[in-house]
């Protein structure tokens, strides 16, 4: 690791290199400095973010059972978990999730951004906070609030349906519950996203759409030929975000499974399924290659993502 | 950023008498179809919240079935009654909940905040060996799910004693890589290196011209990370539920997910549904005011991870 080095050993060839125009000593002080400010984060990341995966990484290759003790294993764990039917399972419901939530989020984001960037009254402006709200409100409460309102008991819909003639479904039944989770969290999070991209958008140079407005584009080209590409690196950048959220799904389900009698099954995602083995079953070992290959799953994804955007995003 | 040459360039001359009249919408017009888009999408994302507060005037009973349906306010009004059984319940255990959680995401947020401020500042206006690598790994640390870190930091903060104690939840949620990367890439746009070399000449030393010049310019960006760390941590609920067992040292959101579980349990009396609802809302005011008194900040500085 890089941050071991000391603050103050600099090569003056490096140093004259670099920073042709200032004396050497200058270069030396600025060298010191550098690493004093960003020493405090660079404990804690090392403390909470290096250590924690270099220690998951080991504990997850032993066993450790009352009869033997702590046994290495070397890679076992992981072909346990790769060929376990309930880790698997957990990683298909992500999956899912992630190629139906994301792009439910998205599409919300997106078409309320391009509208509220259209307008510019009163009513826009209040909308815009408005859609932004469910933001503010701590997951954990958005999903009871949920469970609440799907409620067959507590719930509007049932009246809300009957003004139609129509009966409510149960949205905690087994076969509605994934689409009330997508409901969920697009309701929490899409005014996030619409609120970066709108941002974006604000960012553009006007000019170009008038430009384009005497090329007689239509609002709607505007839109997709002009804005949405020029802000498509903002758009890789929120489908990542998305991407590492939805795949360590975990509060939403868990929170719904009280509500939802049975529907939801503790192995449900595989945040769940580690958190059910390391605190209900104190297999920590198991637990910990669990979390480290579902982490090497979202890594590997949000590469493999970047990596097929990397033109719209900027990165190389 | 920079794709203008995507732009069409098409010429469409069918189109240029549908385009005057949108350009008569566009300098004024009431635009009827994307008003009434966004009212659909107002009400969608509003019925929610309007529910719970309607919900936190009710009693259980009006909860489930009260004269005015789940919408509306019952006839029985106990927005105060229901605050005063929050105060009664196991001592006024909420309140306690409610104070954690402050703790937790205000330490934990203010931590995170100038943790990143100095990193991203150090980053961004020093050149020090290691800054690269340090740098490169940092974003990937970004990608890394933080979710995934929970069980081997419970393992390693239960090896020196720390589990079920207020830096249990504190001190990992100083960790914010993306408020470092944020706060990076702001400096590196609001902080003119010649501004920082004229203090420097005028003989200000690194210290001072970072709180004086450095620091009133990156405003914007501070309130931005502060607030995405101290929701972060406010909203944070894997590690808490992890980590702590003690009822008093709870956050608000996992102590009312356990009054939930209790009341779903159903084992009779245990009905705390209006102090559920009750305290869900009083909740999420704290943060709702803040967003709404700091938009004027955080509204720009939430397209900055976008920049290049």
């Amino acid at each position: 690791m890089a941050t071991t080095t000391a603050p103050t050993s600099s090569h003056p060839a490096e140093a004259t290199n670099q920073v042709k125009h200032r004396p050497d000593r200058n270069y030396r002080r600025k060298q010191r400095w550098g690493w004093l400010f960003v020493a405090p984060f660079a404990l804690i990341f090392l403390t909470f973010l290096i250590l924690p995966l270099v220690y998951a990484f080991r504990m997850s290759l032993f066993t450790s059972t009352l009869a033997t003790g702590n046994k290495f294993v070397g890679g076992d764990n992981y072909i346990k978990a790769f060929s376990d039917p309930i880790f698997l399972q957990g990683l298909g419901t992500v999956a899912k999730f992630a190629l139906i939530m994301i792009p439910a989020q998205m599409l919300v984001a997106l078409v309320a951004a391009l509208v509220l960037d259209n307008l510019a009254t009163w009513a826009s402006k209040f909308s815009r906070l408005m859609i932004f709200i469910p933001y503010a409100v701590p997951v954990v409460i958005g999903a009871l609030m949920w469970g609440f309102l799907y409620s067959p008991r507590f719930g509007p819909a049932s009246s809300i349906f009957g003004i139609f003639g129509l009966t409510a479904p149960d949205f905690l039944a087994q076969d509605n519950i994934f689409g009330s989770l997508v409901n969920i969290v697009t309701w929490q999070w899409a005014g996030y996203y619409m609120i970066i991209i709108y941002a974006a958008l604000r960012g553009i140079d006007p000019g170009i759409y008038e430009a384009a407005v005497l090329d007689g584009a239509s609002d709607r080209q505007i839109a997709l030929r002009i804005k949405v590409p020029m802000i498509s690196s903002s758009l890789v950048m929120v489908v990542i975000f998305a991407l590492i959220g939805t795949l360590q799904f975990f509060t939403e389900p868990q929170v719904l499974r009280g509500v939802a009698q049975g529907a939801i099954p503790v192995s449900y995602t595989p945040n769940m399924y580690a958190f059910t083995l390391a605190f209900s079953y104190s297999q920590f070992n198991y637990a910990s290659a669990i979390s480290f290959a579902l982490g090497i799953v979202v890594f590997v994804f949000s590469f493999i993502f970047l990596f097929l955007t990397r033109k719209q995003s900027g990165l190389k | 950023m920079a794709l203008v040459t995507d732009t069409p360039q098409r010429r469409d001359g069918r189109r240029a008498r549908g385009s005057a009249a949108r350009n008569r919408a566009r300098n004024g017009g009431p635009r009827i179809g994307s008003h009434i888009f966004l009212l659909m999408l107002v009400i969608y994302f509003v019925t929610p919240l309007w529910w719970l507060t309607v919900a936190s005037t009710k009693d259980t009973a009006g909860l489930f079935g009260g004269s005015g349906g789940p919408l509306w306010f019952d006839d029985g009004f106990h927005f105060f009654s229901n605050p005063q059984g929050l105060f009664e319940r196991q001592d006024g255990i909420y309140w306690r909940w409610l104070g954690n959680s402050f703790l937790y995401a205000i330490s934990g947020g203010v931590g995170a905040t100038v943790l990143a401020v100095l990193a991203g500042y150090g980053f961004a206006k020093y050149n020090f060996r290691g800054r690269g690598a340090f740098f490169g790994i940092l974003l990937g640390a970004v990608m890394v799910p933080l979710t995934a870190l929970v069980i081997p930091t419970f393992v390693l903060l239960s090896s020196v004693g720390l589990v079920n104690t207020i830096w249990a939840v504190i001190l990992p949620s100083l960790l914010s890589p993306f408020g470092v990367y944020l706060m990076r890439v702001f400096a590196q746009e609001a902080v003119p290196d010649e501004l920082l070399d004229a203090a420097r000449i005028d003989g200000a030393g690194e210290i001072r011209t970072f709180f004086q010049i450095a620091l009133p310019l990156l405003r914007p960006a501070i309130v931005t990370v502060l607030l995405l760390s101290v929701v972060g941590t406010w909203n944070n609920f894997f590690l808490p539920l992890a980590v702590l067992s003690d009822p008093l040292l709870l956050p608000v959101t996992v102590g009312l997910n356990g009054w939930q579980a209790l009341s779903n349990a159903g084992s009779g009396g245990e009905a705390l549904w209006n102090l559920i609802t009750t305290g869900a809302f009083i909740s999420i005011i704290p943060l709702i005011i803040a967003f709404l008194s700091l938009q004027k900040y955080w509204q720009g500085g939430l397209s900055l991870g976008s920049l290049k």
